[in-house]
């Protein structure tokens, strides 16, 4: 049998997605698929299009390559246009003239942006905001100007916006309508939208009809209104919507919608037989689809047709989700209320910037829309029920009210949802479509993203895609196996509740009540951290000291060489000068290279072992305490300089940074914990960045959680408000002890708050709400660490037992003969390996 | 006990310390004829392991600073600089092939360890 052959018109996104499906399908072999482009390269995401202004490449764009086309057997043709159909002969014409037959024919031709027929449009530096050549022409334009306006203040006019601001132009967006965003925002929305986005230094101007664009004054051209206003600039980006692309429909015979559009039937068919049309060129039931989500729909359709299959397309829902120039906006079903009866639930918070709405059924049990701006989180729970029909919870108005203090999370369990309700509507993936993958034995988000698709688009759904993976997880009693290591079955939050539980006080105990083996590197340091954690006996005594990582055995930090770095505590940064002077004079003596860390203090590297009781004793002489940078613990509470000096500190962060290292140190937990206090808002503490950050207000302080640096930065998430000193010393007790409680072995309070179910609401339920009873429980346990608290140092240097294993060799008082050293700006640093083989005489190397 | 004695030809009985003086489950390191050994003790085995100091693959004398455990069947040291496991009764590197270190031999006399290298 041979090939059918399809000829596909427009590599956009939709257009590729279809080919992908083709060449996806099980009977892909049946299909000779060729495909036509009138721009330069084939299909990229122009849904992250403004990322290109960010930092994106073209390359990071791209949804395919030639090469992948290429080894799927696509031939494609690039910057050659189809111009012509005969139904007939069943054949297509390009602009240059070639003449290809099909067997089946798709149209997706997409969208041009409309550009209103305002005089003196078409001159240079007049431009639209729909392909990767339109952006590089905007780039090109803002170099050469001072002012952009932008025509259009509906999604894709924001986004143009932001691209202009963003090169430095001063912005403006002229909107014909009375508010912002009029199809998908109500006039409350509208409005804040305004205010936030006037806010950023964009002008915003409404009910501006342009008359005419004529040479301007101050700038290269000025726009004039109906209402007798102008306004100067020297440049315009059109995005005053999208027209289908629909010419080639109209020169052939096929049907046209009234006011454009290829008329489509529920299996995308046109008017002509084997023809089909998909995307945003097509028009079914009168309507144009803007959005990326319903065209995918549309290819499968018609794919699913052509295969012999009874798909249908009956309309999509158009709620989307965005973030605009950094503002939330989310728009749901009917969000103008325009349903008869409909009612609506309002909050609006003038302070914070947030306005919600909800629009529910006339008996008030259904949700029929919904706009979100400022903050979107509710989006996916509120677009779940609208979009599924499902009955609202009792008391609804909960679900858009603010949930810091108090007010009980009301969500949707994610058991409630349908099987056909579709999560991740860019690849059209729905809960049934999770949970078969995830019985299929996808354990984790990598899988269920290869596996089904879902959240590779736009990821928006990839938080509900998470529960809905996890829940049926546990339904299927599919327990990750969390084993900590062959001599444990346990993870380490069953080992913490076992050590707490049955007050387990050494490693023996447990390896032989709960164990097997005889325990290892894994196991070992994670139940020494557990039992320093709960009972915070000295380290070093002679039942823990073998259950002591690399660093901690010596109490030090082992550097590559084996010799070891020194960081004294230097609580919230705040040093004195002869104090500064102790470290400096200790360095010296014992040429120890210094750097200053990212915790406000200073790290000596180079000490060795039989050097760093002497070197302690000295700074434990000076009043210094160890600081734990070998510890799995509390590292540092970096601190601002505060309102005792700070112009404009509300706060004493320094104080306060004082009081809360004081009051940790030694903490040992599942990973290093940093803290941070800021004095004000202008945050110089980068608080936000810490696994507990405070950040000062007129009234107390805010606290975050949960935030991280390094690897994986995370910004903390804001856990309550305007405390006063004991609240928020109680509230990071409890948070603290829980997280030791419950987070996996060397898991940052980042990833533990991501992977802790119900999140941040949950965590504000069990330490604000108590909703466990464990407050006092959690606090106990602190003040229980707290009050047995050592300076590890101090307690070591006095006692000549523990001061014996200080040293290189035990039966000689040699140090190690095998270090060598350069000096590089003024200091020392190990030598390289070829550095060392010219400078060092014979050393024994290990056979 | 296994014996991968260095070449040294002068290879002879050292005495290097009481067993005690090893804290229990660590361990502890001797210079003998030159080389740098590293001795542990396992308290669960109560026995005694003696293997070079030198970690070959984080290329520093810091064996005798790891910790120790077990491996299924085999009893090891963890480099305290990238873990990866040294069998203490053959010299051998779980995690790279071919890579291994020396091992020597030990005598307990009364409380006093011995190491021959």
């Amino acid at each position: 049998m041979s090939k059918q052959r399809i000829i596909v018109v427009g590599n956009g996104m939709v257009g590729h997605k279809f080919i992908d499906d083709v060449v996806k399908s099980e009977n892909a072999d049946q299909y000779e698929v060729i495909t036509f482009s009138e721009e330069p390269r084939l299909a990229y995401d122009r849904v992250k299009l403004s990322s290109y202004f960010s930092g994106s490449s073209v390359d990071d764009l791209m949804l395919t390559s030639e090469e992948a086309y290429q080894n799927n057997g696509v031939v494609y043709t690039l910057s050659d246009k189809v111009v012509k159909i005969d139904h007939d002969a069943q054949t297509v014409t390009t602009a240059s003239g070639r003449v290809e037959g099909y067997d089946k024919l798709i149209l997706a031709t997409g969208s041009y942006p409309f550009v209103p027929p305002i005089p003196g449009k078409d001159q240079p530096h007049c431009l639209v905001y729909r392909t990767i050549e339109d952006l590089e022409a905007i780039t090109e334009s803002a170099k050469q100007s001072k002012t952009g306006v932008v025509v259009g203040g509906g999604l894709l006019g924001l986004e143009a916006a932001n691209a202009l601001q963003n090169l430095g132009l001063d912005t403006h967006v002229i909107e014909f309508a009375p508010r912002l965003m009029a199809v998908q925002l109500d006039e409350g929305g509208g409005n804040l939208l305004r205010r936030k986005i006037e806010a950023m230094g964009v002008s915003v101007h409404t009910e501006k009809n342009t008359q005419q664009i004529v040479a301007g004054d101050e700038c290269r051209y000025r726009m004039e209104f109906a209402d007798g206003s102008h306004l100067d600039t020297d440049m315009i980006v059109f995005s005053a919507g999208i027209r289908p692309q629909d010419e080639i429909a109209r020169n052939n015979g096929i049907d046209i919608g009234e006011r454009g559009g290829i008329v489509i039937d529920n299996f995308c068919r046109t008017s002509v037989e084997d023809i089909y049309a998909i995307g945003e060129c097509a028009l079914w039931d009168s309507k144009i689809f803007g959005l990326v989500a319903p065209g995918y729909q549309m290819a499968k359709v018609a794919l699913s047709h052509i295969q012999g299959g009874d798909e249908q397309f009956t309309g999509a829902d158009m709620s989307t989700k965005l973030k605009l120039l950094g503002v939330d906006v989310a728009s749901i079903g009917d969000a103008h209320a325009r349903t008869p009866g409909a009612q609506t639930y309002t909050y609006e918070d003038g302070v914070k910037e947030v306005y919600k709405r909800m629009i529910v059924s006339e008996d008030g049990k259904k949700l029929l829309g919904a706009v979100l701006v400022g903050e979107a989180e509710a989006y996916g729970t509120l677009q779940q029920i609208c979009v599924n029909n499902m009955d609202l919870p009792a008391d609804p108005e909960q679900m858009i009210l603010p949930q810091v203090e108090g007010g009980a999370s009301v969500g949707m369990g994610v058991d409630a949802l349908p099987d056909t309700a579709q999560l991740c509507s860019c690849l059209d993936v729905s809960k049934g479509d999770i949970v078969e993958a995830v019985q299929g034995g996808c354990t984790d988000m990598g899988g269920i993203k290869s596996c089904t698709g879902a959240t590779t688009g736009c990821g928006g759904c990839t938080a509900l895609v998470k529960q809905v993976m996890d829940n049926e997880l546990e339904n299927l009693g599919i327990e990750v196996k969390n084993d900590i290591c062959e001599h444990f079955a346990y993870s380490r939050v069953e080992l913490a509740d076992i050590i707490r539980v049955k007050k387990i006080e050494s490693f023996d105990e447990l390896l032989q009540s709960h164990g097997t083996g005889l325990g290892c590197e894994i196991c070992k340091p994670t139940v020494g951290s557990i039992l320093a954690s709960y009972w915070n006996e000295y380290v070093l005594s002679n039942n823990l000291v073998g259950l002591q990582d690399t660093n901690d055995i010596y109490l030090g930090n082992m550097q590559k060489d084996g010799t070891y770095s020194v960081v004294p505590r230097v609580a919230g940064g705040e040093i004195t000068p002869d104090k500064l002077i102790v470290l400096g004079e200790v360095a010296k003596e014992y040429d120890l290279y210094t750097k200053i860390t990212g915790g406000q203090r200073i790290d000596l590297f180079g000490a060795q072992l039989h050097q760093l009781p002497e070197i302690w004793r000295k700074l434990v002489d000076a009043g210094f305490e160890t600081g734990h940078a070998y510890g799995k613990s509390l590292r540092t509470v970096k601190s601002c300089v505060g309102n005792t000096w700070c112009r404009y500190g509300v706060q004493d962060s320094v104080g306060m940074a004082i009081a809360l290292e004081d009051r940790y140190k030694g903490l040992r937990s599942p990973h290093k914990i940093k803290f941070a206090v800021s004095g004000c808002t202008r945050e110089c503490a980068e608080a936000q960045s810490k696994d507990i950050g405070v950040i000062a207000t007129e009234n107390g302080w805010n606290l975050y959680v949960c935030g991280n640096g390094g690897m994986r930065p995370r910004h903390g998430d804001l856990f309550a408000t305007d405390l006063d000193d004991e609240t928020l010393v109680k509230y990071i007790d409890r948070v603290l002890m829980f997280y030791i409680r419950t987070a996996d072995r060397l898991q940052r309070t980042s990833v533990w708050l991501e992977n802790l179910e119900g999140g941040l609401d949950y965590l504000r339920d069990v330490v604000i709400n108590d909703k466990l009873n464990l407050g006092q429980e959690l606090e106990d346990e602190m003040t229980h660490n707290i009050g047995k608290y050592q300076c590890e140092w101090k307690t070591t240097i006095e006692s000549p037992e523990k001061l014996k294993r200080f040293s290189h060799f035990i039966n000689a008082a040699e140090p190690d003969s095998s270090l060598a050293y350069v000096a590089e700006r003024g200091q020392k640093r190990p030598a390289r390996e070829e550095e060392r083989k010219n400078q060092i005489p014979a050393v024994e190397l290990a056979q | 006990m296994s014996t991968a004695t260095a070449e040294n030809t002068e290879a002879t009985w050292v005495k290097v310390c009481e067993k005690n003086s090893i804290a229990p489950d660590t361990g502890v390191c001797a210079l003998v004829n030159g080389h740098q050994v590293a001795i542990f003790y396992s308290r669960q085995l109560d026995e005694l392991f003696a293997v070079g100091n030198y970690d070959p693959l984080g290329k520093a004398y810091v064996l005798s600073r790891g910790l120790i455990g077990s491996q299924g069947e085999r009893f090891c040291v963890a480099s305290p600089l990238y873990k990866q496991h040294f069998d203490l009764r053959t010299g051998e590197c779980l995690e790279e092939e071919g890579v291994s270190i020396p091992t020597y031999e030990l005598k307990l006399e009364g409380d006093w360890i011995s190491v021959r290298a």
